[in-house]
């Protein structure tokens, strides 16, 4: 199917391709990350589940379990919103579909690629930017910039005079996330050594989360809730805050995961007091849409893609007072490195932005197949799935954390802090499984809706066409 | 495009982000490209070698392209004894070496000048190998008021004409640390994952020894810090526990020497080959481990003494050399 249309006319080409084809491999690669981090976390309660092969052990699979999850779930979700929601506000067609297809074609070979290698132990040893460089740069060719000049081709060519607060998003995170590619791994290209590689390392880390996940995550947000409840959105120039404070804070503080480094010390100080005001676009971004809710909170409970998108905008309440604090010096010293930091990463990932992904894939391929959701039944246990899963997997791993910090500042025993963090770990490896359960579910709900969802009349939106199952 | 909004928007786009680019990236590198290589920085990076990640030389990192970090007893020329013995960090012909001679601005201030007039790095050269030493400057360098003798890299094959193949010769095999190779292990193995690099400023040093200094990861990469602790920091586990017997039994399984312990078996790397070059039965010994678990055996089996080219020797000389 997909080669059919990479060899096709882009005219010729059904609009909306190469959105549906990015939702459909942001899913499957959402229940193979999810498997991968189901599969780790049962090794951490049970070392000796699957043991003596290399291909299987733990240090060759955790890297892949969170490249997967990055690069393969959230990045091709996001390529799916951008693919599909981008048109739409510019009232126009995506600038080519053809590029969109041979992106999604090349993004998936690269990552399958990538990851192989990683799974083998080709990696460069730095930690999110792991893959050795002739692979990030196949990245850079053949993901980012093709995604990059789709999107900013298709605003330049929009139909409307304005452009609506999720394409500034859309178009300055893409440009970003080109810009912390190339510039986080100079390292690799030139061999640049020692603290600059360690800093370099976690300035990619910082920026590929504060550039590229968390803006466009909430520039899902800005589309669905407005467009599925009929409000406008709330104000405009808290948008205008929210950008803005995103660029200006969220570039800067990346020192704050080496606070424990012997990096300059101005610069630790300033990435600590840069990283509370992370405060500012958080509390404009949540506030902004929570108040567009007003007067149709009813969908809340009725609607699955606006459950999805509010519970991911509560969820980054949390997030941001922990991403907030966190990195402060008080803070720091007693959770960094514990697995208070891996919940967190969780929070961010699997429920901030997860869910908002979730909507747009939902909202996305319903609207583009012109097919009505099969199972509410299905994408009810998705949700409740998703969400119990992820928060035993949240709360057993924060106190998991605190028990590792008290353990840390007391002096005790490492292996007494094992001990006692053995019954966390299996109720992580059950919200792990969970979640891994739902992706399943979600899949085949997706599948059915493609070959047997209600057909939703043109011009009609699918929120406004009844569940049926 | 014709909006004026958003040419103006542009550019306040770009001075947004080009400011805090400019305050992120090129003022911290001013202070980071000023750090002076501490004596354990020169030996780490002699230790370790190029580079530990991916690179055109190794690229299914199976630990090629590494020096040899060896402890010599007596000169390999006169073969007169050196008292007290000194470590000798051996490139053979054709390896990579390390980033502080090839860009000895690496070194940092005063050890640079150092190793280029005293030391004479800048004669090392790739295909004939080298042999270096960490040598202690006469004369005291200041720093804040206070002189202190700096540490600076000494090419031992332009300086005393050892080769690489006359100090390999000279050493028995237990003087012969394959810590660089190691390095190679600890990255593909992502033992990183788990066992950090960098003990906290924090009471944490007081248990897993002091947090690094400026100086001392000049020329490292990948630095591998780890970032997620479920294992103790192992910056300087030599110095807590050196030995190899322990590690041995550790890395085969480590529940035989800590029944609580979450880590792998990393079995694996003994490959296929004992020490004697008899074949490792590893079905046997799980299958004996198993019944030894259950009970029906009193001892568990003996881990099988690893061959000297082994990738779990390769670990072992790393994790011991880690001071």
């Amino acid at each position: 199917m997909i080669l059919k249309y990479l060899f096709a006319k882009n005219k010729d080409i059904p609009v909306g391709s190469s959105a549906i084809y990015f939702g459909f491999s942001s899913i499957l690669w959402f229940v193979i990350g999810t498997g991968l981090g189901s599969f780790n976390a049962a090794k951490l309660a049970f070392p000796d589940f699957v043991t003596g092969t290399e291909m299987f052990a733990f240090g060759h699979m955790r890297q892949v379990h969170v490249l997967a999850v990055i690069f393969g779930w959230i990045s091709m979700a996001f390529a799916m919103a951008m693919m599909y929601i981008t048109p739409i506000l510019g009232n126009t067609r995506l600038w080519s579909e053809k590029l969109g297809m041979w992106n999604c074609f090349m993004w998936n070979i690269a990552l399958s690629l990538g990851l192989t290698l990683m799974w083998m132990g080709v990696t460069s040893g730095r930690e999110y930017s792991d893959f050795p460089w002739p692979i990030d740069l196949a990245v850079a060719a053949f993901v980012s910039i093709p995604l990059a000049v789709n999107v900013w081709m298709t605003i330049l060519t929009r139909r409307t005079q304005g452009i609506y607060t999720t394409n500034w998003f859309f178009a300055a995170a893409t440009f970003m996330l080109i810009i912390v590619f190339l510039v986080g791994n100079l390292p690799e290209y030139f061999h640049l050594t020692g603290l600059t590689e360690a800093y370099m390392t976690w300035w990619f880390a910082h920026n590929v989360l504060g550039l590229w996940i968390t803006p466009v995550a909430a520039a899902i947000a800005y589309y669905v809730i407005p467009k599925v409840t009929g409000n406008p959105l709330y104000s405009h120039r808290i948008g205008h805050l929210h950008f803005w404070s995103i660029v200006v804070f969220y570039s800067t503080p990346a020192a704050h995961h080496l606070m424990s480094a012997p990096l300059p010390e101005w610069l630790k100080s300033f990435a600590s007091v840069e990283g509370v005001l992370i405060l500012v676009p958080a509390i404009a971004f949540v506030s902004n849409i929570l108040l567009t809710m007003q007067g149709k909170w009813n969908m809340f409970v009725e609607n699955l893609e606006i459950r999805f998108t509010v519970v991911g905008v509560l969820l980054a309440i949390p997030l941001n007072m922990q991403g907030g604090f966190q990195q402060t010096r008080s803070i720091n010293w007693y959770i960094h490195g514990t697995g208070w930091m891996v919940a967190h990463a969780h929070l961010a990932l699997l429920g901030f932005s997860t869910f908002l992904e979730a909507a747009a894939v939902y909202l996305g391929l319903q609207t583009l197949m012109k097919r009505k959701l099969y199972s509410l039944t299905l994408g009810n246990l998705h949700f409740w799935l998703l969400l119990i899963g992820f928060s035993t997997y949240w709360i057993s791993m924060t106190i998991a954390g605190l028990i590792q910090g008290a353990g840390k500042i007391y002096e005790v025993p490492y292996i007494d802090v094992v001990i006692a963090e053995h019954p966390y770990m299996i109720a992580r490896w059950l919200g792990g499984s969970m979640v891994f359960s739902s992706t399943l579910i979600w899949l085949y709900n997706m599948w059915m809706t493609a070959r047997e969802g209600t057909i939703i009349p043109s011009g009609r939106m699918p929120h406004e066409l009844a569940y049926e199952r | 495009m014709k909006f004026r909004e958003y040419k103006i928007g542009s550019r306040m786009f770009g001075l947004a982000f080009g400011l805090s680019m400019t305050i992120t990236l090129l003022f911290p590198s001013f202070d980071l490209a000023a750090s002076v290589s501490s004596e354990v920085g020169l030996d780490k990076q002699l230790a370790i070698g190029w580079d530990s990640g991916w690179q055109l030389s190794d690229p299914t990192l199976l630990g090629l392209n590494k020096p040899l970090k060896i402890l010599v007893k007596k000169d390999p020329k006169s073969g007169k004894p050196i008292e007290p013995a000194i470590y000798a960090y051996v490139y053979p012909a054709g390896t990579s070496l390390p980033n502080g001679v090839i860009h000895t601005a690496n070194l940092g201030h005063g050890v640079e000048e150092l190793s280029i007039k005293d030391g004479r790095i800048t004669e090392a050269q790739k295909k004939d190998g080298a042999v270096f030493i960490i040598k202690h400057s006469d004369h005291l360098e200041t720093f804040e008021g206070k002189g202190h003798p700096l540490a600076y890299v000494e090419n031992a094959t332009a300086t005393m004409g050892w080769t690489p193949d006359d100090v390999i010769k000279a050493a028995a095999d237990t003087d012969i640390l394959h810590a660089g190779s190691g390095k190679t292990m600890f990255v593909r193995e992502g033992c990183w994952w788990c066992h950090t690099l960098l003990p906290e400023q924090t009471q944490d040093w007081q248990v897993f020894g002091a947090p690094p200094m400026l100086g001392d990861f000049n020329g490292m990469s990948p630095t591998s810090f780890g970032s997620d602790r479920k294992g103790p920091d192992l910056l300087h586990v030599g110095s807590r526990n050196a030995s190899r017997e322990w590690m041995m039994l550790h890395f085969f399984n480590p529940r035989l020497v800590q029944p609580h312990s979450i880590m792998p078996r990393f079995d694996y790397l003994w490959g296929k080959v004992d020490a004697k070059g008899d074949k490792i039965d590893f079905a046997k010994w799980r299958k004996e481990y198993d019944e030894y678990r259950e009970g029906q055996r009193t001892t568990p089996p003996d881990v099988p003494m690893y061959a000297k080219d082994s990738e779990i020797r390769n670990l072992i000389d790393f994790v011991v050399n880690l001071k």
